[in-house]
């Protein structure tokens, strides 16, 4: 075979001055790759289906029937919370993927090309958002499935569903950086069991009320609190001013701010980190 | 020919370990350069920091006379880097994983099917163009890898260790597709830890150790710049080894090497001939009964031990088949 290996002019060096890609063509680039690997490797998005679909089976059915949740039935007050949660527990999945890229060389290869470094970063995020909406319809469809209903109209619902995402990408530079940070997938996966604090000590599965004092100061002020009460807010309708006590047009508000802060205070850093040879 | 690579200077830490202890190094176009070093020597450093994914200290250095520091974007269109892994997508096939890197070094879609398929082509690898590349064997893998830092036509061609983890008939395959490339006038920086691999493929060898230049020649000047002939003698007996190198130590400044496995000694002697005769003397005086005596230039290999004289690496490099250590990173 090696005696054939020829090779043609087209490969001679070219010394001409390139231009490189563009961060538009080099995103749609590398975010396209990421996507066609999710096709390709069903287990990734199967596994991210069956672990949520899991949980939220459990929530429903082995924890549901011991929490009390006044005004509003266990279902009705978990899928909502438990869809915005979820978003965390994808996220780990980009701060696996960043690290396996960082580790096989692949961040490498990208990184030694002529083209803008914010677009390996805006390409992950924008494949792994994707890849968010994904699970998160689906679970939802779980959740209807397993007795969830709208409180409110279906666009407010929509607007839930939109909410989950515009959190997830926020997320995203946050998830990112960690994978960057570790180097390697099995860092990467301990790191990011910061999610485990972060949604249980939330209002994502039980309400804050039901926490002791001390623990309520952190779970009534952190993001994932603010996401699930707005998105629960959407979802729910009038059913559910007896647990927030605020409008929804407050809450969705506060969120959004809250996302806005997480994208502009981690997108930074991670960009930074990233760049930094 | 030009200046192609020039470094000043040039130093990079790691917390306590020194990668680059102020290495100078200047090279010209139409050349392939090893840089031979053992494990930690500050190859890969110098690498990286040429592809402008480490960026150094102090010191200054240049491709194509572009700062790499000031202008990492201009370096980055000169180059085309494959590291020590596969670095492509196992999901993607070998021709959608070339497409990409064309995409991204700004070719246009048009142009980037074309140079993937010439690429392909070339590494003889259009027959597996359209099958996932987790289908592809160890050697078919580091090809497209070669292949992916060929699309975008670059000026110089950085193989950090390419060749390291392959079996012996994937590495020929691949030492067969670098000479194809240099014969078409690509030049090429390319790291080792072999010296057989930098002796086949290279023009220039730069030996470096804790992150300096420790000799710089072409294979024959570094041979003859150790510039001594070297005996070597296989004992009958192995019972006889201590005896034979304790008779031999008298005729060379250095130590005698003893190779247990191999029932060898070697010396290094300043003038062959008169005390290969010597030798034979002494061994004769102590009743050794010897299989095989000669004389011969020294190998690379021991040029490079007396340059480098680290134990470990002695060791390492010593063994006559280094492929069979298997990846070493």
């Amino acid at each position: 075979m090696t005696a054939t290996i020829t090779a043609p002019s087209s490969l001679r060096a070219d010394t001409t001055t390139r231009a490189g890609s563009s961060l538009v063509a080099s995103t749609v680039a590398i975010a396209g790759r990421t996507v066609r690997k999710f096709v390709r490797t069903p287990q990734l998005i199967v596994i991210g289906i069956v672990q949520s679909t899991m949980f939220l089976l459990i929530f429903r059915y082995v924890f549901g029937g011991a929490i009390g949740t006044p005004g509003v039935s266990y279902v009705n007050f978990l899928v909502p919370g438990f869809v915005a949660a979820n978003v965390l527990f994808c996220g780990t999945g980009t701060s696996v993927g960043v690290a396996e890229d960082m580790e096989g060389g692949f961040t490498d290869r990208l990184r030694s090309l002529p083209m803008p470094r914010m677009s390996v970063i805006a390409g992950r995020a924008l494949a792994d958002t994707a890849l968010l909406a994904l699970i998160l319809a689906v679970t939802v469809g779980v959740g209807f499935a397993v007795g969830f209903r709208l409180g409110g109209s279906v666009l407010d619902g929509v607007a839930a569903f939109a909410l989950c995402i515009v959190f997830g990408f926020a997320l995203e530079w946050f998830f990112i950086l960690l994978g960057v940070l570790s180097g390697n997938a099995q860092a990467a996966q301990g790191m990011a069991m910061v999610v485990f604090p972060l949604t249980f000590v939330s209002s994502a599965y039980v309400p804050v009320a039901s926490m002791p004092g001390w623990m309520q100061a952190f779970a009534r002020n952190q993001p994932v609190t603010t996401m699930v009460d707005a998105v629960r807010s959407l979802a729910l309708g009038d059913r559910a001013d007896a647990i927030l006590g605020h409008s929804t047009g407050y809450l969705v508000g506060r969120s959004l701010i809250w996302c806005a802060v997480l994208a502009a205070g981690f997108a930074p850093i991670t960009v930074a980190r990233f760049r930094r040879v | 020919m030009s200046t192609l690579i020039e470094a000043v200077g040039l130093t990079k830490s790691f917390g306590a370990t020194v990668a680059l202890d102020s290495l100078d190094l200047v090279t010209e176009t139409g050349s392939v350069v090893a840089l031979l070093g053992p494990n930690g020597a500050g190859k890969t450093t110098f690498v990286r920091s040429l592809a402008t994914l480490v960026r150094p200290d102090r010191g200054t250095l240049r491709l194509a006379g572009i700062d790499v520091a000031r202008d990492p974007a201009g370096v980055r269109r000169q180059i085309g880097l494959a590291g020590q892994h596969a670095a492509v997508e196992p999901a993607l096939t070998g021709g959608e994983n070339l497409v990409l890197v064309g995409r991204l070094f700004g070719l246009s879609r048009r142009a980037s099917r074309a140079q993937a398929a010439a690429v392909l082509q070339s590494l003889g690898l259009a027959d597996a163009a359209d099958r996932p590349t987790k289908t592809y064997s160890g050697g078919m893998r580091r090809r497209l890898d070669l292949g992916a830092s060929l699309v975008g036509r670059p000026r110089l061609l950085l193989l950090d260790e390419p060749t390291t983890g392959l079996d012996p008939a994937s590495r020929i395959e691949l030492w067969d597709t670098i000479r194809a490339l240099v014969s078409n006038g690509t030049d090429v920086l390319l790291t080792t830890q072999y010296l057989e691999e930098a002796d086949q493929l290279a023009d220039r060898i730069v030996i470096i150790d804790h992150g300096r230049v420790v000799a710089d020649g072409t294979p024959d000047s570094l041979k003859q710049q150790a510039g001594r002939d070297v005996i070597e003698v296989h004992p009958r007996f192995a019972a006889d080894l201590d005896s034979a190198r304790d008779a031999l130590a008298s005729l060379t400044s250095d130590e005698p090497r003893l190779d247990a496995a191999n029932r060898r000694i070697t010396i290094t002697v300043a003038d062959g001939s008169q005390q290969l005769a010597d030798a034979i003397r002494l061994l004769d005086a102590r009743h050794i009964a010897v299989d095989d005596i000669g004389m011969r230039r020294p190998s690379l290999d021991e040029v490079f031990l007396g340059l480098v004289g680290n134990a470990q690496t002695a060791q390492h490099t010593a063994t006559t088949n280094p492929i069979l250590e298997g990846a070493s990173s």
